[in-house]
């Protein structure tokens, strides 16, 4: 049976790509998560495995889903908004109206902020809480959307566009093991006693800084919103999260969730807006005391600038990347094809991390170029909710038009199209996988974050000279690294400016992992042990004391 | 809502001695819960013991024999050391585990605990004699919490990577010992598996353990839910049996790699000496206690006199962190004397599963006959007997509230482990005097001090020496906090992030790099 479950998994791992983008490992985590189910108990085992389709034994999407949640989530109620306007969420798979959400503004986030911040007064119940209960209502949290992953996987394809097979395996399982891991945290967050000179006894508390604004992006509409939450929930801050306007639908049912697992009223807060108004609103609240922000690097910088035009409150940033993917060749080079291709593909190529400069060496560069060419135009394009498919819509028209745009100017300015290069299909926002090869530096596709299907290649001859091209950049969040060669991983691992190096895989993400960007890429960290520093305070507390003895 | 959740997540009765929690809450038990595991748990299967014998356990409430259980000796500790090496051995599905998921095993193991907890309390009782209600809302949660602590750790026990001089990368691996054997005591059966099993599990090791001959059955019980939620086999194996054969057989063993024992000084040495003699495997070690707890004149003498009463008589006063020498500050010796008098007598002795019930029997007949010579003598030594002193009912092992005052330094009942219901007041005058005479003994598991002065707080908890100092209470336990003994208490400290310390082996990576860059 064991056996027998190990193979349906692989199956789809090969069928879905799973392997890529969230992490390499996740076809074994997939394994495990299946393995450690299948011996446990009737509680885990029995509802909360999706119904599976008679024919593949695939996890199938909830047909005819009921959209519940439309409505701005405060202080544990559902509220209308206060301008009245409302934010019409399509599919792009279809362009269809899918349902309308109330439009959060700067009076939403007002009330918001205000029950966040009762939320978190001295005395409050999540001040008074255990750390350890804090603990266990993320775990609980955790259960919950476990039982409803079907859901959520299936409102996260219809209102992201991403395949249902990706959301389900990848973007679930990430939301639920961040949530179990930080869960774990809630308790292990712990000061110091310090040796001060002079007759003082010193210790330091770590507390929560407070209010936390944090505006999250479409494109893993549920797992940054479960990014941003657990860690902030972990160290006891309470929060106000606008998720992105083109993808609400996810982070309300997370919203209901939060109800449900018994967060007490305030701590979570989520306002669905738009960035000019209700995330404005949050970057320049003077009683928010935090922000965090995942999106494109022009935002970051008006984020950045907000704070110190209000109230100098604390940012992170997670933000664009034009990340470089090294091949030698004394790489594995069907390997190396195939991460690449996952590396910049994953996810419609929707990937702050996408590897989108490509940088072959010399000997393999053609071979390289031909057989990428080919899994590219292997690439199956159709409905996300269809299993065998690779490759859904882009997000939105304007996103759709960038990238043609972006398209059209690697032509202009002489790489060579080896493949794609178009829109595809009679409806809905899909672009042709496209391989761009003899991209130079100085051309705009190897500059700018296309934030697509667009893959480019350029061809490098010495390990000098790669370091140096790889790190001129403005970006530095990834870079991938193929090779066989020990000596070659550890320097070129090194010298790169980027916030994550994978060597010999790509997108290799998980929650114990520190992400986060060197220059413009962002400002410090997300996930694991570094990511609560960005959610606490340290307060140094010192006594005097008669006399001091070691 | 809130409040249910907050009861249900964190039960703050765990932290309150027994007379503060209401039965209301404590569902009715059964006072004959059924056995269902009496054998040997190897491999994740059941075994007779490879002789054959078995051994009855006893209710210490009537005497009488609950069960016959496997007795395990070292044929069959070679049997579980032979499963706890195979599944420990590389390109294992125990080793292979993301640590992520060994986490998530020990959080359904907690939860599966939690979901049997009042059968396991009764069990528990019936085998231990502790009062019901005190196994129920005090031992279980702690187990579930130590659990699911130690689910939290398996992946964020973190390796550095290290600035070395040279033209060198260097890093550390926080790898598991291996085989670990661990011999545990009857006081606290259920969470003294848990402090064992939670840091050994969530580092990646793999387990023989011993259980005590007096309270084999709730371990069993658990052993059952540890393959129930999916552990695999030979990670945890759980052998009954005695000490001299069973446990001797452990803490020689050449295949053990470290081995964890809680219980006497007395068998502490033994096992120290067994690891010299065979393959020096790591020890830590629990051991006794002679825990001072000193009242200052300005301590809130309500608190003092309730704290102390628990700090004494909890669990029938078989704590090794029992506050067994109370010293109480001249001024405020004489109220505090009859106060606790009054208190002790008020205390109520009986059927462990009457809810109202504040003491059961001791253990065994051993632990009852040792602790009445220890009554003895105080009387002898010349210590005032100022309640209790002898037997409590007519059968079992029930033994009174029994306070001594004007007790002397060198008593024997100020010196020696009683590990009963039996509490020693001495008088000091100064705090240099008190620190001095807290300090003078081989022990050094825990102290407490009561005073609302902050700079006497400070200093006495800087002088004491002792694992664990708690001021204005005792006897709090978090899972969070490291616990061990200076001295002749122990080697080590369990819980907490140090826990893991002891079921670590680091190993230092350096790999030569053709050049070094910051």
């Amino acid at each position: 049976m064991l056996v027998k479950r190990l193979h349906w998994m692989m199956s789809v791992v090969d069928v879905d790509e799973q392997a890529v983008g969230e992490s390499l490992s996740l076809c074994k985590e997939n394994q495990q998560h299946t393995m450690s189910k299948e011996s446990s108990d009737g509680r885990y085992n029995g509802n909360k495995r999706a119904p599976a389709s008679v024919d593949t034994g695939l996890p199938v999407p909830v047909s005819d889903l009921k959209i519940e949640y439309t409505k701005i989530f405060i202080n544990n109620d559902w509220h209308n908004s206060s301008c009245g306007r409302r934010i019409p969420v399509y599919n792009p798979a279809t362009g269809e109206l899918i349902c309308e959400v109330e439009e959060g503004d700067k009076e939403d986030i007002d009330k918001a902020v205000k029950f966040a911040r009762q939320a978190f007064q001295l005395g409050s119940p999540w001040r008074q809480m255990d750390a350890s209960g804090r603990g266990r209502l993320l775990d609980e949290l955790a259960d919950l959307v476990e039982r409803d992953r079907q859901i959520l996987a299936t409102l996260e394809a219809i209102d992201s566009g991403k395949l249902f097979l990706t959301a389900y395996y990848a973007d679930l399982i990430g939301t639920i093991k961040t949530l179990r891991y930080y869960a774990g945290w809630a308790d292990k967050i712990q000061g110091k006693t310090i040796p001060v000179d002079g007759e003082y006894f010193t210790f330091t508390r770590h507390e929560p800084i407070g209010v936390c604004g944090q505006i999250i992006p479409w494109n893993f509409p549920l797992l940054m919103f479960t990014w941003k939450i657990a860690p902030a929930l972990c160290c006891g801050n309470t929060v106000v999260i606008k998720p992105a306007e083109q993808t609400p639908l996810s982070a309300l049912h997370m919203a209901a969730l939060i109800k449900e697992a018994g967060f007490p009223a305030g701590v979570v807060n989520v306002v669905p807006g738009y960035g000019p108004t209700a995330g404005h609103a949050i970057a320049h609240h003077m009683d928010i005391d935090k922000v965090a922000f995942t999106g494109s690097t022009n935002v970051g910088k008006l984020i950045k600038k907000a704070a110190g035009d209000s109230n100098l409150k604390r940012v992170t940033l997670e933000l664009g990347g034009k990340s470089p993917n090294i091949v030698f060749a004394d790489c594995d080079l069907e390997h190396a094809v195939e991460q690449a291709h996952h590396g910049l593909f994953f996810n419609q190529g929707q990937c702050c991390i996408a590897g989108s400069r490509v940088f072959v060496e010399e000997p393999i560069y053609e071979e390289f170029v031909r057989r990428s060419v080919e899994r590219a135009k292997r690439r199956v394009l159709g409905n996300p909710l269809v299993p065998g498919v690779d490759q859904g819509p882009q997000i939105d028209k304007k996103q759709f038009d960038k990238i043609l745009e972006l398209i059209e100017s690697g032509k202009r300015d002489g790489a060579k199209l080896e493949c794609g290069g178009r829109a595809w299909g009679q409806k809905g926002l899909f672009i042709q996988p496209t391989v761009f090869s003899d991209v130079t530096d100085d051309m705009r596709i190897a500059k700018e974050e296309i934030f697509g299907p667009v893959q480019q290649i350029m061809k490098f001859s010495s390990t000098e000279e790669v370091i140096k091209r790889a790190n001129n950049t403005q970006y530095g969040l990834a870079a991938g690294l193929f090779t066989n060669d020990l000596n070659k991983a550890l320097t070129i691992s090194s010298a790169l400016q980027a916030g994550t190096v994978w060597v010999n895989c790509y997108g290799a993400v998980s929650s114990q992992c520190p992400f986060g960007g060197y220059k413009m890429s962002g400002n410090g960290r997300e996930m694991g042990e570094y990511g609560l520093e960005e959610y606490t305070e340290v307060k140094t507390v010192t006594i005097k004391i008669p006399q001091k003895n070691s | 809502m809130l409040r249910c959740t907050l009861s249900r997540i964190s039960p703050a009765i765990a932290r309150m001695p027994a007379c503060f929690y209401s039965a209301a809450a404590i569902p009715a038990p059964s006072t004959q819960p059924p056995v269902h595991f009496n054998k040997l748990f190897i491999n994740n299967e059941w075994h007779d013991s490879v002789s054959k014998k078995t051994f009855p356990t006893i209710n210490p409430t009537t005497g009488e024999v609950i069960c016959q259980v496997a007795e395990g000796d070292k044929g069959d500790v070679d049997k579980a050391v032979k499963a706890a090496k195979d599944a420990f051995r590389l390109g294992s599905p125990w080793r292979r585990m993301d640590a992520s998921d060994r986490g998530l095993l020990l959080n359904r193991l907690a939860d599966r605990i939690e979901q049997d907890a009042a059968y396991l309390a009764e069990l528990e009782t019936l085998d231990n004699g502790k009062p019901y209600a005190v196994a129920y809302s005090v031992d279980l949660p702690h187990v579930v919490k130590c659990f699911r602590y130690y689910a939290g750790w398996a992946d964020k026990w973190e390796g550095k990577t290290i600035p070395i001089d040279g033209d060198y990368f260097c890093y550390t691996r926080h790898e598991p010992i291996g085989v670990c054997g661990q011999i545990i005591p009857w006081n606290f059966p259920l969470l003294m598996q848990a402090w064992k099993l939670g840091p050994a599990l969530a580092t990646g090791n793999t387990v023989v353990m011993k259980v005590a001959e007096q309270t084999p059955l709730t371990a069993l019980y658990v052993a059952h839910l540890i393959k129930e939620v999916g552990f695999p086999a030979g990670v945890v194996n759980i052998i009954s049996g005695m000490g001299p054969t069973a446990g001797a057989a452990i803490t020689s063993h050449m295949d053990v790699d470290k081995v964890a024992f809680t219980g006497s000084t007395e068998v502490g040495h033994l096992i120290q000496q067994a690891s010299g003699s065979s393959n020096l495997k790591k020890v830590t070690l629990e051991l006794g206690g002679k825990s001072p707890n000193i009242i200052m004149s300005d301590a809130n003498m309500d608190e003092a006199v309730e704290q102390a009463h628990f700090a004494l008589f909890f669990n029938q006063g078989q704590c090794c962190c029992a506050g067994s020498r109370t010293f109480v500050q001249e001024s405020i010796y004489k109220e505090f004397v009859e106060r606790s008098v009054e208190r002790a007598k008020r205390r109520v002795v009986g059927d462990p599963f009457n809810l109202s019930t504040e003491q059961g029997p001791q253990v065994d007949e051993e632990q009852f006959q040792k602790i009445l010579g220890y009554i003895s003598s105080g009387k002898r030594e010349g210590a005032k007997l100022m309640c209790g002193g002898g037997v409590a009912a007519d059968r079992g092992y029930f033994i009174q509230p029994t306070i001594f005052g004007d007790v002397q330094d060198d008593m024997t009942i100020a010196r020696e482990e009683i590990f009963g219901p039996v509490m020693q007041i001495l008088k000091f005058k100064t705090i240099e005097e008190v620190v001095e005479r807290a300090n003078d003994t081989k022990y050094g598991l825990a102290a407490a001090v009561f005073t609302k002065d902050i700079e006497k707080a400070h200093y006495i908890s800087g002088s004491l020496r002792a694992g664990t100092v708690w001021i204005n209470c005792y006897d709090v336990f978090g899972v969070q906090a490291p616990f061990g003994g200076y001295k002749a208490s122990g080697n080590g400290r369990e819980l907490g992030e140090y826990g893991l310390d002891n079921y670590t082996e680091v190993k230092t990576v350096t790999i030569k790099v053709p050049q070094k860059n910051s």
